[in-house]
């Protein structure tokens, strides 16, 4: 059979530092709990799950965390875990991170993202619908259902569409928020912006759809100033190049659609 | 020509409510006669009707969307935060269309063929039919609203062959072709949030369905921050609120995904149809150790170049390279050798299952067998493998911490998908007028078995091309006709209902958390009723399930109270449904004597193990009725007909 | 602000229908969004950026003797002459100058005020930063540094009220070598100066390389330059300054 070396080693005597809150406006604070042993192969959430079948037999109320495929892909789970957004290890999702990456006796701290545009809901659950807010604002390509023309009609250039994808592939987890110094959502925006903004379907609404999307971005969130800690904390390793193209896009956007407007 | 039973009597009498409603005319022709026949709701007539749509997965997202397009006043719910989130994102491994960009010979009719024949003729024609008629606008659909299919150096959209397939029909997004069709329906919901077309509540249950005078009239929802129950009345309620695997505790669907929205309908009255039929989908990582909260999936497309093999000494401790080729068991080659590795998913799945009981399994814990590439490696070159593969190498080092480049995967089957689910006919309504069901929330277009990346096809044609025109139908002769509101009796006593219910979890006051019964209750499941099963195994399930049914409801424990957000609350009503499911499920199972597609039962096999399917008895859909007690439900029957494709043994060898 | 929502939760719905917002003139319009402000942030920095190396490269004539040095200053008022008048090229320059400073220090003000409000309530955790660096993270502390030095530097060199203090001279105007020689023998001042370029030069080597970003001007060909290019002119500007006090103070000027 094959197994590496380290296989099916157990974890002892972890220390966690969770986050409690009861409610939105309930004021929070630190619980420290201990996991006296666990596999290395438990995913991250997996040792939560064991701490909370604990509290629920001590009768005390379970962690309240936000986590859904575990397959980081939904992007549903978002932790704060020793100071980094998805824990250490880079290009992973919470729930993709597993329990080898920690050491026996570890003090683990677990805290929720923190930004004003995600408000904590309860524990380490947040709710991030400013999100949904920017993709409401343009985040799409105007299509009627069944108008559409061949799919094949516009060749689309190998790399371009690779590019188009490597940005389609945000998860909308918020971790660059959550990991950003100031608090801001120019990597999500900027990879929602480049998906659809590099394909040919997408250049008809390509600067109405930068400008609302920018614009409704700054309602929720700080600015960038390129600290690049929200490529290094995304699951999925966006460039913060999409930033940079953001940025050109939203000044043509303010050109190209004072033009549009004048002519209307 | 018919492939009806007609010089026999089949043993079943068809239940005079089960009318599918397939239009008149050639297999080809049934869907346009359907759209030229129906009623219309004229353009500024339609913002007089109030649609709900529970689900915002590519079922739902889709349909609403497409109904607020049209002008429907849309109500959509989900329990989710965001509707990105529905578990249709994680679908890896394509979508199904008969495009024949390739050339190959596909068509619709193919695909049709295919579908069925996949389906184990389990499935209903017409429906099929129009399921690949409009695969087709699918993709251009899809491709207008940018999503960023895989494409050559030409420009034109790629394909590949998938799971049990001879034609490249199938078009995918990298390893995440689930995402980006969600993420673009989920974009055109959206936007019609944006425009006020549909409003979003987002993190509340359907806690339950509203029957005024035999119509559905509304849904009772959950805030599951607030723990408020409301009630929303309509003109129509659609329900897309995903498959029920989560009843094995075990299996690839999300954490959250439930058969909650479906079992409160069909405890409503709406039928629920062949819960048996579960799909086992073979290349799932195995699981690890006991904290296992989940199984993860290996798309299948790994089959295109892994090859499945288990050593030949039963035990064999040794790391696979060590292990010569006399001494391994390529199964599935040597079993199947027209299809090899891409053997359907229940055959290829059974084998494995066979090795792993037979003492061959692979892994510390021995629950798996091996998915080698090395001879695919010495073949294209590790880059090519890499190119192909790599994303899946990545997620599988992660998860398991071994590298595939290196030693062979170690796979195992996992319950994947259900075909079963609420009965709907060709409109996709429910025993319940004014109650639709849509995606694989519904009985669905697949039979006894999905062909791989029909799933994702067949919500985005209930969604985008079916329910907008289907549903206006329904609603046509409803125009200004007073509809109850939620002040009508039946909505409060719903709402009671309900508030009795989770109150009632929480007074239980017992020893044993939701999970915990969770656990206990997957495990009897997949051993019974999951990919193998035999009439003393149900036998045992049905004795054994009551009895921990009753222990739930004397001995669970949820702490913590209902007015702020509850995790373990929410699954407790999750659990309290899946246990109802789970013995409808075995009953389905046993009353259904034949083996088709992903319902195996072990006494319906021929000499070499394959499946035996009893056409004259069973060559119908089982729909049951709620009698207010799942051991008790009443079981109606549908009867199939095929005219234009012939019963046939699939024969895979 | 906290961070918290109304638990009475509303459904969602016409988010993005608003009432037409009269458009503002375009810089204002521009000026008005984050992004906006950094484009501001990022040209009057290439505008101070400008300014200070050539501002150093003048200030090397002073290895050439007090002439040279004094001829510059002069050269500087002279600048255009006669296209303009005396002096006139020069203030025009200044006053390009103090509108640059002006803006960019609005825009990082605003932007630094936006960022507090993103994050209220800050992380209660130490953070593990993982790529912010030093300089990126302290851009708005070296920003202040460096313009409470200009302004006793202006104090010390241009209007000379400072210049003389604690030394038995006095403030020359028009003798640059003799104004900086003996400011820079006192030894406070010196070190003062010392650190005042070291925080521009931390600012710089952020600002330099964060600016392409800004801009937009993010290219694969020239963005592994970016990182060499922030270094390169922040060495330039720290060392040749820094060696200035150094000189004075080792009495190679002087
Ligand atoms: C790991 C994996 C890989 C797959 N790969 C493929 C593939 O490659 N090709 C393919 O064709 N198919 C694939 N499938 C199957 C396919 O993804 C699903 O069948 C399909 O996406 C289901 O979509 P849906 O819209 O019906 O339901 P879902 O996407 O599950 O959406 C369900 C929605 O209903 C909501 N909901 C559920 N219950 C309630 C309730 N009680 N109250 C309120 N809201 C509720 C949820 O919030 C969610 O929004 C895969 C499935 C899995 C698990
Ligand atoms: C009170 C004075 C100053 C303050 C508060 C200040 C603050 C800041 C801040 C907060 C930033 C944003 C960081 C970023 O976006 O990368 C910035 C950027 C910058 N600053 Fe300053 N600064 C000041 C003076 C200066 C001076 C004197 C110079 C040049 C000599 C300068 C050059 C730059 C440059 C080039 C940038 C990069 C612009 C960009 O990234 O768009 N700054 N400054
Ligand atoms: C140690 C290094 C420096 C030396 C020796 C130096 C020297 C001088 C001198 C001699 C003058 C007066 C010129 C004149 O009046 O003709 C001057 C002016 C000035 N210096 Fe510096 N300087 C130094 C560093 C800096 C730095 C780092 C900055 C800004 C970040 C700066 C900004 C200015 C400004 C704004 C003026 C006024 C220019 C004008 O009057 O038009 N200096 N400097
Ligand atoms: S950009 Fe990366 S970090 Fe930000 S939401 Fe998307 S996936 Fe998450
Ligand atoms: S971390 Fe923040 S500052 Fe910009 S580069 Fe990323 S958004
Ligand atoms: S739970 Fe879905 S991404 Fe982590």
């Amino acid at each position: 059979m094959t197994v590496n070396p380290d296989h099916s080693k157990h974890l002892t005597n972890l220390t966690l530092t969770i986050w409690r809150q009861a409610g939105p406006n309930a004021s929070g604070k630190f619980e420290t709990y201990t996991i006296p042993s666990i596999s290395d192969e438990a995913s991250f959430l997996e040792m939560l799950d064991v701490l909370n079948e604990q509290l629920i037999n001590d009768g005390k109320e379970a962690i309240v965390f936000d986590h859904d495929c575990r397959e980081g892909i939904c992007g549903t789970c978002s932790l704060m875990i020793d100071g980094q957004a998805h824990g250490p290890q880079r290009g992973t999702a919470t729930c993709q991170l597993h329990m080898r990456k920690f050491q026996s006796n570890a003090t683990i701290v677990i805290e929720p993202w923190r930004a004003t545009a995600f408000p904590i809901i309860k524990d380490l659950m947040v709710d991030r619908a400013a999100f949904d807010r920017i993709i409401e604002a343009g985040g799409y390509i105007t299509s009627q259902t069944g108008g559409a023309p061949d799919a094949n009609l516009i060749p689309i250039p190998k790399p371009v569409s690779d590019a188009a994808m490597d940005s389609a592939e945000c998860i909308g987890c918020g971790a660059c928020v959550a990991a950003c110094p100031n608090g801001a959502a120019n990597l999500f925006t900027g990879a929602k912006l480049s998906h659809l903004n590099l394909l040919p379907q997408g250049q008809a609404e390509r600067f109405s759809r930068t400008e609302a999307m920018v614009e409704t971005m700054d309602e929720h969130f700080g600015s960038c100033t390129n600290h690049g800690e929200c490529e290094a904390a995304c699951p999925k390793s966006i460039s913060i190049d999409v930033i940079a193209m953001m940025n050109t896009d939203y000044l043509k956007s303010k050109f190209k659609n004072r033009k549009a407007l004048s002519r209307s | 020509m018919t492939a009806t039973l007609s010089d026999h009597a089949p043993m079943f009498t068809a239940d005079p409510r089960l009318v599918s409603k397939i239009p008149d005319g050639a297999m080809a022709d049934k869907w346009s006669n359907y759209k030229d026949d129906m009623k219309l709701v004229n353009p500024n007539n339609k913002r007089k009707f109030k649609v709900i749509v529970v689900g915002t997965g590519l079922a739902g997202a889709s349909a609403a969307a497409t109904l607020a397009e049209l002008g429907y006043q849309v109500d959509a719910f989900t329990f989710h935060d965001s509707p990105r989130r529905a578990h249709s994102i994680a679908a890896q491994g394509g979508i199904n269309a008969a495009k024949n960009y390739r050339g190959d010979g596909d068509s619709v009719h193919r695909l049709f063929y295919d579908t069925v024949k996949g389906g184990d003729f389990r499935s209903r024609e017409g429906n099929v039919h129009r399921l690949a008629e409009v695969s087709v606008d699918i993709i251009d659909q899809m491709v207008a609203q940018g999503v960023p299919f895989a494409r050559e150096y030409g420009g034109l959209l790629d394909n590949r062959s998938f799971g049990g397939s001879q034609v490249s029909r199938t078009f995918y997004a990298r390893g995440q072709t689930g995402q980006q069709l969600l993420l673009g329906a989920y974009q055109q919901l959206a936007r019609q949030i944006g425009l006020g077309g549909v409003t979003l509540y987002n993190r509340v249950e359907l806690v339950d369905t509203v029957v005024i005078d035999g119509r559905c009239s509304g849904i009772v929802v959950r805030d599951l921050i607030t723990g408020e129950l409301q009630s929303h009345a309509a003109h129509a309620v659609v329900l897309a609120t995903g498959g029920y695997g989560n009843v094995f505790f075990l299996s690839t669907n999300a954490m959250n995904c439930n058969v909650t929205a479906a079992w409160r309908a069909h405890r409503k009255g709406a039928f629920f149809a062949n819960p048996c039929y579960t799909q086992i989908h073979p290349t799932c990582i195995p699981q690890s150790d006991e904290t296992q909260s989940k199984l993860t999936l290996m798309s299948e497309s790994l089959r295109n170049d892994g090859r499945v093999w288990v050593p030949l000494a039963v035990g064999d401790e040794r790391p696979a390279a060590q292990i010569p080729e006399a001494e391994r068991d390529y199964i599935l080659e040597r079993l199947y050798p027209s299809f090899g590795n891409l053997a359907p998913r229940d055959i290829s799945s059974r084998a494995a299952k066979r090795a792993v009981d037979s003492g061959h399994g692979v892994g510390p814990l021995k629950n798996g067998v091996n998915l080698d590439f090395a001879a695919a490696i010495a073949r294209l070159g590790k880059d090519v493998v890499q190119e192909r593969y790599g994303n899946l190498f990545e997620m599988y080092e992660r998860i398991s911490g071994e590298n595939p480049y290196d030693t062979p995967m170690r796979i195992y089957p996992a319950s994947h998908y259900t075909m079963g689910g609420l009965w709907v006919d060709y409109e996709l309504q429910t025993t319940i007028p004014g109650l639709y069901c849509a995606g694989e929330a519904n009985f669905s277009d697949h039979g006894a078995n999905r062909l791989g990346a029909s799933a994702l096809m067949q919500g985005l044609a209930d969604g985008y091309f079916v329910l907008p025109y289907t549903i206006g139908n329904g609603l046509a002769p409803m125009l200004n006709k007073p509809i109850p509101g939620t002040d009508h009796p039946a909505f409060k006593e719903a709402e009671q209902a309900a508030r009795d219910r989770f109150s009632g979890y929480i007074n239980i006051k017992g020893t044993r958390s939701p999970d915990h019964f969770h656990r206990e209750l997957g495990k009897i499941i997949w051993d019974y009723c999951g990919m193998e099963r035999t009439e003393q195994g149900l036998e045992k399930a049905l004795s054994e399930l009551p009895a921990l049914y009753d222990e739930f409801k004397k001995d669970l424990r949820v702490t913590g109270d209902g007015e702020s957000t509850n995790q373990t609350l929410e699954k407790a009503g999750r659990v309290d449904d899946f246990f109802q499911l789970g013995m409808l499920m075995c009953r389905d199972a046993l009353e259904r004597r034949e083996s088709c597609g992903g319902h195996f039962r072990a006494e319906f096999q021929d000499d070499e193990g394959e499946a035996k399917r009893d056409d004259e008895n069973f060559a119908h859909v089982a729909a049951w009725e709620w009698t207010g007690d799942p051991m008790a439900a009443n079981r109606n029957v549908e009867p199939l007909e095929f005219d234009s494709v012939h019963l046939a043994t699939r024969s895979y060898k | 602000m906290a961070q918290t929502v109304n638990t009475r939760r509303a459904p969602v719905t016409g988010t993005a229908i608003h009432a037409k917002k009269k458009k503002k003139p375009f810089l204002l319009d521009l000026y008005s969004t984050a992004v906006g402000k950094k484009y501001v942030m990022a040209i009057t920095g290439i505008a101070m950026i400008g300014f200070v190396v050539v501002h150093m490269i003048g200030n090397l004539k002073m290895y050439l003797g007090a002439a040279q040095i004094n001829h510059y200053g002069e050269f500087l008022r002279e600048l255009l002459v006669p296209i303009v008048p005396r002096t006139v090229a020069l203030w025009l320059l200044r006053a390009g100058l103090l509108v640059s400073v002006l803006l960019h220090i609005h825009a990082a003000y605003s932007l630094t005020r936006l960022n507090h409000s993103a994050r209220a309530v800050k992380y209660q955790s130490p953070r593990d930063y993982q790529v912010a660096n030093f300089a990126s993270r302290t851009m708005r502390w070296t920003g202040i540094i460096v313009t409470l030095f200009v302004l006793w530097h202006l104090a010390d060199l241009t209007w000379g009220t400072v210049n003389a203090v604690g030394t038995n001279g006095v403030f020359h105007r028009g003798d640059v070598y003799g104004n900086v020689v003996r400011s820079f023998n006192r030894v406070p001042v010196a070190i003062l100066y010392i650190l005042a370029n070291i925080a521009l030069g931390i600012h710089l080597f952020h600002g330099t390389w964060s600016l392409f970003q800004s801009l937009g001007w993010n290219n694969p060909r020239f963005n592994k330059w970016r990182r060499g290019l922030a270094t390169g002119i922040a060495t330039i500007v720290v060392v040749g300054n820094v060696s200035f006090p150094v000189a004075v103070l080792a009495g190679i000027v002087g």
